[in-house]
Order: C-alpha cells, then sequence, then structure tokens
C-alpha cells in the first residue's frame, strides 16, 4: 500500500475582509462576497513566504508521521512564490527539519497545481521503490495586482504531504494528469504581478481541465461520484469548485468539508493540498476521496485517495486546518495590508 | 549579516541545536567548545524544544534600519523548557496583550534580509502558544 503516512497544513494568523479591499477600490463590497463567494483571506506575516509556510506545515506533517527525518529521500516545493528565483526553497526547509544532506531536492511550478506536482512526483518516487519517504508540499504567499479581481482572493498557505508505503493513512489508489497550452493567466519573467484573461479562465480552462481531468479518473477507477465521501477541487474563488464540482456529478455536501477557500482565500499551490487537509482532519476509515487540482497555463492533476484505519491515530497529532483558519485570527486594515505585501514602493 | 556567518549559525538558527557536556549535562545554547561548567571538551549535540514562556520583553518603536519597517514589535527573553533563555522576536501577537510568564512556541520565520538582492536570512520567533 502506497500514500500519505503524514500530513500537515499551515495558515497565517493575518486577514484581511473582502469587504474592506472592495471599499477601497470603490467596488460593491457585497457583490464581491455575494458574487465570488469571498469573505476573507490570509495575510502572510512581513516574515513570513512559502519557505516559513511550507516548513510549518511539514512540521506538522513530520508531527502526524512519526518518521525519522533522515529516511525522506525527496522533497519536493510547488508554488509560485518562491523567495529566490534562483535557489530552491527546498535548500533551507530540509535545514530547518533535519532532512538530508543526503537528499534529492527540486523547486516545482506550475501555477496553482505546482503542489499537487510536488506530491505527485513524491508518490511515484515511494512507488518505484526508490525510496522510503518523499514530502510533497504546496506552499504561496500568492500575488494579486492592486484593484485587480485577484486582490480579493489571492491569499497565504501550505500542505505538505509524507508519501511513504507503511502507517499509510490515505492510500493512493488512482492518478491522471491533463495538460494543453491555455494561456489563462501567466507572469511574464521579472513583472510583480500575474495577469490573467479574465472570463478565459473560466470554461476553456479552470472548467474543461478539471472535468477532463475527473472524466479520466472515474473511468479510471470504475467509481462514480456517488462512491465518494468528499471531493475536493482547485479553489480560486467559492463558486468555481461548488461549479465543477456539480459538472461532475458532486453534490454540495461531498465538496463542503475541504471548501475552505471563503475564509481562507485561494491559497494558490496550496489550495486543494489545503483542501485535503481539512478532509483529512476528519476522515474516517474507508472514505473515498476523490481530488483535482487546476494550474493556469493550463493543467490538472487528480488523485483519487482511500482513508485507512491509520487516520485514527494521526488526527490529533497536530493542529486541524479548520482551526487555523478560526483561531487567533488578526484583521489588517488596506494601509496595513498593502505595508505586509510590499505593495508600497519605499526607497533603498 | 554576510553569508558564511549566517551558514556557520543555521544549525541553532534553524534547529535550536545544543551542546550537552558529556562530563556534567550541561547544555550550552549556542554550543561552546569548552564547557562552561567543567571546562569539559566532550559534548553531544541535542535539539532544544520548541516550546517556552517569557521571561521578560520590550516593544522596539525606534528600531535599526533594517527593522524600521516592522515597528512597533516586541522582542523578548524566552525561557525553554531545558532552563535555556534565549532572545527573540515575539509576533503574531497584539502588543498590549503581551504579558510576562505567557507560553510561547518557536517557529521558523525570516529574521532578515540582505536589501533587496542579498541572502534571505531564516530563524525562530516566538508566537503566544
Amino acid at each position: 500500500m502506497i500514500g500519505i503516512v503524514g500530513y500537515g497544513a499551515y495558515l497565517p494568523h493575518y486577514r484581511i475582509k473582502a469587504e474592506v479591499i472592495a471599499t477601497q477600490w470603490g467596488a460593491d463590497p457585497a457583490s464581491v462576497t455575494r458574487g465570488l463567494q469571498l469573505f476573507e483571506k490570509t495575510v502572510p506575516g512581513q516574515d513570513e513566504d512559502t519557505i516559513t509556510i511550507a516548513v510549518e506545515a511539514a512540521r506538522n506533517a513530520l508531527r502526524r508521521a512519526q518518521i525519522d527525518p533522515q529516511e525522506i529521500g525527496a522533497v519536493y516545493i510547488g508554488s509560485e512564490s518562491h523567495p529566490y528565483a534562483v535557489k530552491p526553497s527546498g535548500t533551507i526547509l530540509v535545514d530547518a527539519l533535519g532532512i538530508g544532506p543526503h537528499v534529492h531536492v527540486a523547486s516545482y511550478e506550475f501555477a496553482c497545481k505546482a503542489g499537487t506536482e510536488a506530491m505527485y512526483v513524491a508518490y511515484s518516487h515511494v512507488k518505484s521503490g526508490e525510496m522510503r519517504y518523499a514530502l510533497g508540499i504546496g506552499a504561496d504567499t500568492s500575488q494579486g495586482a492592486p484593484g485587480d479581481a485577484l486582490e480579493y482572493s489571492a491569499s497565504a498557505g501550505g500542505a505538505a504531504f509524507i508519501m511513504g508505503r507503511e502507517k499509510v493513512v490515505a492510500e493512493i489508489l488512482h492518478t491522471h494528469s491533463y495538460t494543453s497550452d491555455t494561456p489563462d493567466f501567466w507572469r511574464r519573467e521579472g513583472e510583480d504581478y500575474p495577469r490573467h484573461g479574465g472570463r478565459f479562465t473560466g470554461d476553456p480552462a479552470y472548467f474543461k481541465h478539471i472535468t477532463e481531468a475527473g472524466k479520466a479518473l472515474l473511468e479510471k477507477s470504475k467509481l462514480s461520484p456517488r462512491d465518494f465521501r468528499y471531493a475536493v477541487f482547485h479553489m480560486p474563488n467559492g463558486k468555481f469548485p461548488m461549479e465543477v464540482g456539480k459538472r461532475l456529478g458532486f453534490t454540495k455536501e461531498q465538496i463542503e468539508t475541504g471548501w475552505l477557500v471563503p475564509w481562507m482565500g485561494n491559497t494558490y499551490s496550496g489550495s486543494s493540498p489545503t483542501g485535503l487537509t481539512a478532509v483529512l482532519d476528519v476522515a474516517r476509515p474507508g472514505d473515498l476521496i476523490f481530488m483535482v487540482s487546476f494550474g493556469s497555463g493550463a493543467g490538472s492533476d487528480g488523485f483519487i485517495f482511500r482513508v485507512t484505519d491509520e487516520i485514527n491515530k494521526v488526527q490529533d497529532r497536530a493542529p486541524k486546518v479548520r482551526q487555523m483558519l478560526d483561531e487567533k485570527k488578526i484583521y489588517l486594515n488596506y494601509g496595513e495590508y498593502a505595508k505586509f505585501r510590499r505593495k508600497i514602493k519605499l526607497n533603498e | 549579516m554576510i553569508t558564511a556567518r549566517y551558514h556557520r549559525e543555521i544549525p541553532q538558527r534553524y534547529r535550536l541545536e545544543a551542546g550537552k557536556c558529556s562530563t556534567c549535562q550541561h547544555v550550552a545554547f549556542p554550543p561552546r567548545p569548552v564547557c562552561p561548567k567543567c571546562k569539559g571538551r566532550s559534548f553531544e549535540t541535542v535539539r532544544l524544544s520548541e516550546e517556552g514562556k517569557i521571561v521578560t520583553f520590550t516593544i522596539v518603536r525606534v528600531a535599526s534600519e533594517k527593522f524600521s519597517k516592522q515597528t512597533p514589535y516586541a522582542v523578548g527573553i524566552v525561557e525553554l523548557q531545558e532552563g535555556i533563555r534565549i532572545t527573540t522576536q515575539i509576533v503574531d501577537a497584539e502588543l498590549d496583550k503581551i504579558e510576562v510568564g505567557q507560553r510561547v512556541k518557536l517557529v521558523f520565520r525570516r529574521v532578515q534580509e540582505d536589501g533587496r538582492a542579498g541572502i534571505l536570512c531564516y530563524g525562530y520567533k516566538a508566537i503566544i502558544a
């Protein structure tokens, strides 16, 4: 049996409400909260970035897995906000966690699905027999240009998954990826903020890739949506995951456990992985979980998990993601938010 | 902070590695070549716990240039479970609610950066537990 042996999430304490952003730009707060179903989002502290988020999420995964970090053979971090353009984020993470130095490390990038890429490759290493454990992480401090619709959703957070063969808490039964050249969202080298194709990000991009990957996954597994207890989809806003789930035949009840986006925002590479941790926090042995990520550009990675008896032992070994979402929140006004996110031009 | 010094301090800043004297069991953080208690020269590397309590703290309102954009912020002395005392920022806290004796835990954060293009320096900071 191969799958997740330890999982963990991390969300910053800072928040900004969607209505504060809307008011700043003269938009109608009600149309944002109603239309996009976004109420507030996480904001990284001034001393937080993809690396610190990845470290905290991975510490929680290690607390659950209770393995020797030295036995981890690969560490992959997927993000579109790696702090260095040249120097992999994982180099810092391995030293922080006591992994390696005999370890394979790489940074992944694929818009919002870089996290599931990291999970997929970590899983494949264990499956091939190359190593005992591998760590895949999705984490981001997402960027959205001031005044752009993305500013309501671009948030910070991440999730980490240790893949292995022993004491598996969620077995990976099937995977499937779907990729095409679809320029719905991008950021050119040297640009501060991403650009997007507005409504083009919907049907030809998000919905097409998730439904195609999802349908292929259902065909491979010979399962139907009603066989699953939970479903997790990439969450760019509150509306899209519910709509894509409906198109694939899933119900609101199957989706809402991992549906963190109205209060978390879109943690980009950490989005569907963090949703998966919310599901694992409450899942019971035998539950089937359907998960499909989406990364602009564009592609989707799909996974089918089966929760095992081991889940009961690990759930309480580290903080749960709903706890992180609901407790110790510190709200920022727009000025503080702009300072935290370095949107204000300063003298060097 | 120069790159070589930062690199040298990584075991302490990232993993709280201390030196435990093989003769008298005294724990030194950061590790020392000679035990301050018994003058022993043989040490075992141990990792300190990430939990402790605030012994004292102050609020920095006028900071050096590198930290000036973070003001006001709290810096405290935290006693870890092993009795070791460290100086650290106390972050993600409402400053008027920080109290001596509060339980804290250490988290991994960016401590400073060497300008716009230099290296990023990471290490421990405390948050209220």
